[in-house]
């Protein structure tokens, strides 16, 4: 894992120029890279880019997109926003919850998938809306939600996002 | 596509290219490819066209076309036929063969065709269907009509006649003067001048000065400038390669959501593509006018959309807003003069300067010019995106473009400019939308997000989420903004739990004017609007939460004492048994009543909205006695 993890923050600096002002973009690479960003990771994206550590974790840990956890096989993004919040997604996300025991941000025990909620995801006309692993869900209910997480334990490989 | 354009003539030619290719054809199937009719199965309608069409030989004398979107995604995939303007929706690969065969006769498929919401009667020509008939495109004026990733689409409609005319025709100050006499004002929310915007930058001391497009476009609700990247990026380049020439800007900047995957590609391509041809880059269209555009993408924070934060997360920061003065224009992006401005103003860029300012300007209201596009959604028919010239009524996008409201609801509020807006209730829908006339009723125009709300929806639920929302997304610089929002929601919380005092509400008050008052940015400033405006306008239901201990809505659970079934109306059809996630429903099919067993009942109301003869009733769960 350790000489992946160098592997991958050596890359991801080399394709942004090492430059500080890419850290975003680079901490993105990276995620790609390990489906998420451990400890480690930032330290050397830190050494690479010459700026304190505590640079890279504070951005890290700013913004929604990036994970200091392992997450899981498929991760789903399930919209929260406004026009998905009046259409019933609340129900939806505790439905999932009940049903895979896992809640925002979280993911199963069995590594399946990740929950994340997004703010919007600009898909609004088809309220209720997720994304699992890239691919966009709409017109949800409770049950078609629940069932398209279901059909994954079919051992389908998922995309890293 | 190497050859490097160098002034209108070749752009022309390039046009007349086109228009002759196109004129081989004798119809075009034009088909959405944006993100909502993607979500609903667009690529393989479209490759299913490609397949069709290559089977029947058709395909020299049928066109496809993948376009961007085309703004009405709830009923995609969309195709439209052209140039008979026949539109079909929710197209299905299966589809294909017949609509082809019909083609070919000389007919339609009629089944496929929409259905009005309001008479119920088929409609066949886009033109004439309710959601395009009451609108008015002109920014969305080539959505639909092109290829997004296909630069010579975007010239064969005029495009970058304008950005050659600003490079070879007008001195800078001559562009600003033009924007400003036509009285843009910036789309993103605040509605500021452009053309005073891009004069500070302009006579900002400095060598070395930047522009950038905001496409952060954070508010849940709006997709707007998702749909123009997507389906016209080219627009919003060419509208940004002005702005450079205006303020002599020699990078610009789009930085974009991560959240819009198509709309970064699209916009990575048509930068590529204008490379090549000579429009972006160095001596842009063979004058010494040389501005580099770079993509950055976000990853993922509301306070982003805030030009301080906005830089600072370009710059590779934490997006933390900071102070201003200095304002961008005299201290912004590595310290230099930058000017900022969002995707759909850059888009109104290109048209003003080709048909001019004084065309602009008779377009909307006194103080208000120019169309403004709208994202319609929520508990109304039709639900996507609405461009209408400024001072239209609500009445007008709800109701007419938007079909108005579904069966047996009946219309409550619609809440306009997402968490920094506000709620504008029913007697309010003959106002004609602008800027000034949405602030005076507490609302804003924020980027254009319409949320309308039902009987169904609670208020006090809608600013709870809101603030939640703002709460979560406080970078937690200031003080006011990071513990005054979270008090407010406490507050909320304990309303909808049924625990609120009436002393709660001036409370309410007093701390939404001290966070709006002494917060340091847009984000803290604008977060109480949404309960000061439903205070203002549906205080009967706050009071109702407290004082009577009951959600009006139905939809605060701890008020909602849980879920009986009326056996008098219960036909045994087993659909809420279906529908119940916690099993707590009993019954036998064609065997009334059905039962819900208190105990288990979650209160999710699933069972309510499956029944079809409105046999669940609020009230203590179990059995109607």
């Amino acid at each position: 894992m350790a000489e992946q993890i160098a592997d991958a923050v050596a890359d991801a600096c080399t394709t942004h120029d090492a430059n500080p002002a890419n850290l975003i973009q680079i901490l993105r690479a990276v995620q790609d890279q390990l489906g998420y960003i451990p400890e480690e990771a930032q330290r050397l994206t830190a050494v690479q880019l010459g700026i304190p550590s505590a640079r890279v974790y504070g951005v890290v840990t700013f913004y929604h997109l990036f994970s200091t956890q392992p997450r899981g096989r498929h991760i789903l993004r399930l919209c929260q926003g406004t026009a998905c919040h009046v259409a019933g997604s609340g129900a939806i996300l505790e439905a999932i919850g009940r049903r895979f025991d896992v809640r925002p941000g979280e993911t199963t025990a069995d590594r399946l998938f990740t929950l994340e909620t997004v703010a919007c995801l600009g898909a609004c006309a088809l309220a209720p809306v997720m994304v699992l692993d890239g691919v966009y869900h709409g017109h949800l209910s409770e049950a078609t939600a629940v069932r398209i997480l279901e059909e994954l334990t079919d051992g389908a490989e998922g995309v890293p996002t | 596509m190497t050859d490097r354009l160098r002034g209108l003539a070749e752009l022309r030619a390039i046009r007349e290219t086109v228009i002759a290719r196109r004129a081989q054809f004798d119809k075009r199937i034009s088909v959405c490819n944006g993100t909502g009719c993607r979500a609903c199965g667009g690529t393989e309608v479209t490759e299913a066209f490609a397949v069709e069409l290559a089977k029947r030989g058709l395909d020299r004398s049928i066109e496809l076309m993948a376009t961007g979107c085309q703004g009405y995604c709830q009923r995609g995939p969309l195709v439209v036929i052209h140039p008979d303007d026949v539109l079909y929706e929710q197209v299905r690969p299966d589809d294909v063969p017949r609509i082809v065969s019909a083609l070919e006769r000389g007919e339609w498929v009629d089944d496929l065709l929409l259905e009005d919401p309001i008479t119920a009667e088929k409609v066949h020509l886009r033109s004439e269907t309710r959601f395009y008939a009451g609108q008015q495109r002109t920014v969305f004026a080539l959505n639909g009509e092109i290829d997004p990733t296909s630069i010579d689409d975007y010239i064969s409609h005029q495009g970058y006649h304008a950005l050659a005319r600003a490079v070879h025709e007008m001195e800078p100050d001559e562009i600003i003067e033009e924007i400003t006499r036509s009285g843009l004002r910036g789309r993103g929310g605040a509605g500021f001048p452009t053309g005073k915007k891009w004069r500070f930058t302009r006579d900002a001391a400095g060598a070395v000065k930047y522009v950038i497009c905001n496409a952060d476009e954070g508010d849940p609700g709006a997709f707007m400038d998702r749909s123009l990247l997507e389906a016209t990026p080219h627009a919003v380049l060419e509208g940004l390669l002005i702005a450079a020439r205006a303020m002599g800007a020699a990078d610009a900047y789009i930085y974009v959501r991560a959240e819009y995957p198509l709309a970064v590609d699209h916009v990575r391509k048509a930068i590529s593509d204008a490379e090549c041809y000579g429009l972006v880059g160095e001596g842009i269209l063979g004058s010494d006018l040389s501005v580099d555009v770079h993509v950055k993408e976000g990853a993922g924070a509301f306070v982003c959309g805030e030009e301080t934060a906005l830089i600072l997360s370009i710059e590779g920061q934490r997006g933390m807003p900071r102070p201003r003065p200095p304002f961008p224009a005299q201290r912004g992006l590595w310290g230099c003069p930058t000017n900022i401005n969002n995707v759909e103003t850059l888009a109104n860029v290109p048209p003003i300067l080709l048909r001019g300012a004084d065309w602009y300007a008779g377009i909307g209201t006194q103080t208000s010019k120019g169309t403004k596009i709208f994202s319609l959604t929520g508990k109304v028919a039709n639900n996507g995106l609405v461009e209408v010239p400024m001072g239209a009524s609500l009445r007008h996008i709800v109701f007419e473009v938007g079909g108005g409201m579904r069966p047996g609801h009946r219309f409550k509020a619609a809440q306009l400019g997402g968490p920094s807006g506000g709620c504008v209730p029913e007697s309010l829908l003959d106002v004609p939308i602008d800027y000034e006339s949405l602030k005076e009723h507490g609302a804003i125009m924020g980027s254009g997000g319409v949320i309308v709300l039902d009987d169904s929806t609670c208020m006090v639920s809608v600013a709870k989420f809101f603030l939640a929302f703002t709460a979560d997304e406080s970078c937690g610089k200031c003080v006011p903004c990071r513990t005054g929002i979270r008090a407010m929601l406490d507050i909320l919380d304990r309303i909808t739990r049924g625990e609120g005092l009436m002393e709660d509400l001036p409370r309410l008050r007093e701390l939404a004017e001290l966070v709006q008052s002494t917060s340091l940015c847009g984000l803290g400033q604008t977060a109480p609007n949404p309960v000061l405006s439903t205070l203002r306008y549906f205080e009967d239901e706050y009071v109702a939460h407290i004082a009577d201990h009951m959600c009006p809505a139905g939809v605060c659970k701890a008020l909602i004492g849980g879920y009986r079934i009326d056996p008098e109306l219960c036909r045994a059809c087993d659909q809420c048994r279906k529908a119940c996630p916690a099993g707590a429903i009993t019954g036998t099919p064609g065997q009334p009543p059905y039962h819900i067993d208190a105990t288990v009942c979650v209160r999710c109301g699933a069972c309510v909205e499956a029944c079809r003869f409105d046999a669940i009733l609020r009230g203590p769960s179990g059995d109607a006695s």
